[in-house]
């Protein structure tokens, strides 16, 4: 195998596995906007709250990992109650974009709420997670970091687990009545404020996780809230209503990213990665006005 | 018993259809603009032109510019803050290129410039909606701060990668650099403001902005009916962004006069300019000024409270500021989601009963 062909294997793995931690953002907003046709601002906010509260919970109480999580969880839930009953119970059949604009309230309350209680400062965040290159792929020549393949495994559980919970179970399937239509889902006796909750507090729970993962990667701080940004173009790309979108979508972003930097870098200057991922999500949208697995709009007047 | 519009005639086309056709509101107009004019000037310090008054002109011109798009043609865009850089960079580059041409050309040479970008990403919306298009306007934001990062041309080669606003005068008067006194400065953009106020207002209840509005309320109904959807969208794309690139060739030239685009355009700008058509009131003209008011204004008196009155830390301060802010755009969205516009109208109809509602 030539030097190069590796690096182009080197650099796909990277992509993919980046690709997945976007994903991993990205379905916390599929969650919510499938189940409320709520476009939740809020979501990477909330990943970087989630890690804030890990790490202060790990530091002050001095607890094991395992515990904080499960604290931390408990805290997810109880704020997804929270905005249930503050924010969004106040706001049923608003507009989407005043609804939107609550979830950047919401983004600004949960910074500032988080860099109080923890404070600013970047914190190592250390759950235990595996660290450096693997090394058999190292042998070959292929740098992949084991943290991003744990990221990969867990990001794949969590799939597994979101689409068992949505096909299986009863309140999956209440979710998916909701996500359908609001008022059907309210005359067949679902109560909606309970769906919500479920749902803000599953992507609270995804948030969490995600945000377990970057910050392992990165650190604890306040650019972890900027990986809703990235999120962004997964979404659109991959439709705002579907779940193997957001996986996919965040593939596709993660290796065209990666590649462009490499290979077109070169050309246009570097540092593109901030707009490039939009630009290819625009492409495919002109093609597919609702993402590649977006339901179809359907119009009439 | 003040303001009431019993007994004021309408005898002609003209009266009928002037912009303000109660006299009330014609007189607190007048009164208002002749204290903004003529008073305002007379006590005018630098920390009031620097921290309040020239945020607020410039932050109303954008906001009035995004109302156009958001409000009443109802395309959701997030790249204000890429346009606002749009413009300032024109300007910048202009009035290098040509020293001699008066700044009021330059500053609406700049909005021409922005027009044209914004028509450029404005077209997707023909093909994508809703959120989509919110989200892809984002490129534009995070492309064009790349851009005038990268692209040396755009700063005239400068080491630092900042932009610096040179002295330039208008009808003899300083208007830019730190020479310029803050009455002119602040007389120069009120001008504008006041000039393009009345502009949109015109722009909004003619035909074009009959199109816009027809346009958000259902887009597919507005094409039935024969309204050209490409000429609507676009044309609405190319009159705001002009104004978002007014707006931000104020923000460079007169308010800050040295801007590194990273810093001062990046998207939290779009943003708050966005908030401030939401928390002013979609679809209002009055609305877009009440809205900027209150955004710029707010964070102001709630520094001053915390650090001068109860004595908070600075950095403490900016993380309650943060929450606050939050609380209060929640707050206002869910007491009134239609904003301070809808406050006045609610306001102005019990004017006219007080002080006998029955």
């Amino acid at each position: 195998m030539g030097d190069s062909l590796l690096y182009f294997i080197e650099v796909t793995i990277g992509g993919l596995l980046a690709g997945v931690m976007y994903s991993l953002v990205a379905l916390g907003f599929v969650l919510i906007f499938k189940a409320s046709g709520i476009f939740n601002f809020a979501q990477g906010v909330m990943a970087l709250f989630a890690a804030l509260t890990l790490v202060g919970l790990m530091e002050k109480l001095g607890v094991p990992a395992w515990v904080a999580i499960v604290m931390t969880i408990g805290v997810m839930i109880l704020l997804a109650w929270l905005i249930e009953r503050l924010v969004l119970q106040h706001l049923v059949n608003q507009d989407p974009i005043i609804l939107f604009m609550a979830t950047i309230g919401l983004a600004y309350v949960l910074e500032g709420v988080g860099d109080l209680m923890w404070g600013s400062d970047v914190k190592a965040l250390n759950v235990g997670l595996p660290d450096g290159a693997v090394d058999w792929m190292f042998d070959l020549g292929i740098y992949v970091t084991k943290l991003e393949l744990v990221a990969a495994a867990t990001a794949a559980a969590l799939v597994a687990v979101l689409a068992v919970f949505f096909q299986r179970t009863r309140i999956g399937r209440a979710l998916r009545a909701v996500a359908d239509d609001h008022q059907a889902a309210l005359s067949v006796g679902i109560s909606l404020r309970t769906i919500w909750v479920i749902v803000w507090s599953v992507s609270g729970i995804v948030a969490l996780v995600a945000g377990i993962m970057w910050g392992s990667s990165s650190g604890v701080q306040f650019s972890l809230s900027l990986i809703a940004l990235k999120a962004l173009p997964v979404l659109i790309l991959g439709g705002f209503t579907s779940i193997p979108g957001a996986i996919i979508g965040g593939l596709i972003i993660g290796v065209g990213e990666k590649w462009a930097e490499i290979y077109l870098g070169d050309y246009i200057g570097h540092a593109i990665e901030n707009w490039f991922a939009y630009v290819l999500a625009l492409a495919f949208l002109l093609i597919r006005p609702q993402g590649l697995f977006g339901e179809k709009i359907i119009e009439r007047v | 018993m003040l303001y009431r519009e019993a007994g004021q005639f309408k005898t002609g086309y003209n009266t009928d259809q002037s912009i303000f056709p109660i006299r009330q509101d014609r007189w607190a107009i007048a009164l208002f603009l002749a204290v903004a004019v003529v008073a305002v000037p007379l006590v005018i310090d630098d920390y009031w032109a620097k921290a309040v008054l020239l945020p607020l002109l410039v932050y109303a011109m954008a906001t009035l510019g995004l109302n156009i798009l958001v409000g009443y043609c109802g395309q959701i865009s997030l790249g204000t803050g890429g346009f606002m850089a749009v413009g300032a960079f024109a300007s910048y580059k202009l009035t290098t290129a040509f020293p001699d041409l008066n700044l009021i050309i330059v500053l609406l040479l700049s909005g021409c410039v922005t027009a044209a970008v914004g028509v450029l990403f404005g077209l997707p919306s023909l093909r994508i909606k809703g959120f989509y298009l919110a989200v892809a306007t984002l490129a534009a934001q995070f492309f064009l701060v790349w851009l005038f990062n990268k692209v040396e041309w755009f700063y005239n080669y400068n080491a630092t990668g900042q932009i610096t606003m040179p002295p330039r005068e208008v009808f003899g008067f300083l208007i830019t650099g730190p020479e310029a006194t803050p009455a002119a400065t602040y007389l120069f953009a009120l001008g504008f403001l006041i000039v393009f106020g009345l502009v949109a207002k015109n722009i909004v209840r003619g035909r074009v902005g009959r199109m816009w509005m027809a346009i958000r309320d259902m887009d597919i109904a507005a094409e039935l009916i024969g309204v050209r959807p490409l000429m609507a969208k676009l044309s609405a794309f190319a009159v705001s962004s002009f104004y978002v690139g007014v707006a931000g060739g104020l923000y460079f030239t007169v308010w800050f006069g040295a801007v590194e685009v990273t810093e001062a355009f990046d998207i939290n700008q779009s943003f708050q300019v966005l908030f401030m058509v939401i928390i002013g009131g979609l679809g209002s003209i009055l609305g877009s000024f009440l809205g900027a008011a209150f955004l710029v204004l707010m964070p102001i008196l709630l520094k001053n409270f915390m650090v001068n009155w109860l004595g908070v830390a600075a950095v403490t301060a900016k993380h309650v500021e943060i929450t606050l802010l939050g609380v209060l755009i929640i707050f206002f969205l869910i007491v009134e989601p239609h904003g301070f516009a809808r406050l006045w109208q609610i306001l102005k109809e019990k004017l006219r009963l007080w002080p006998f509602p029955y």
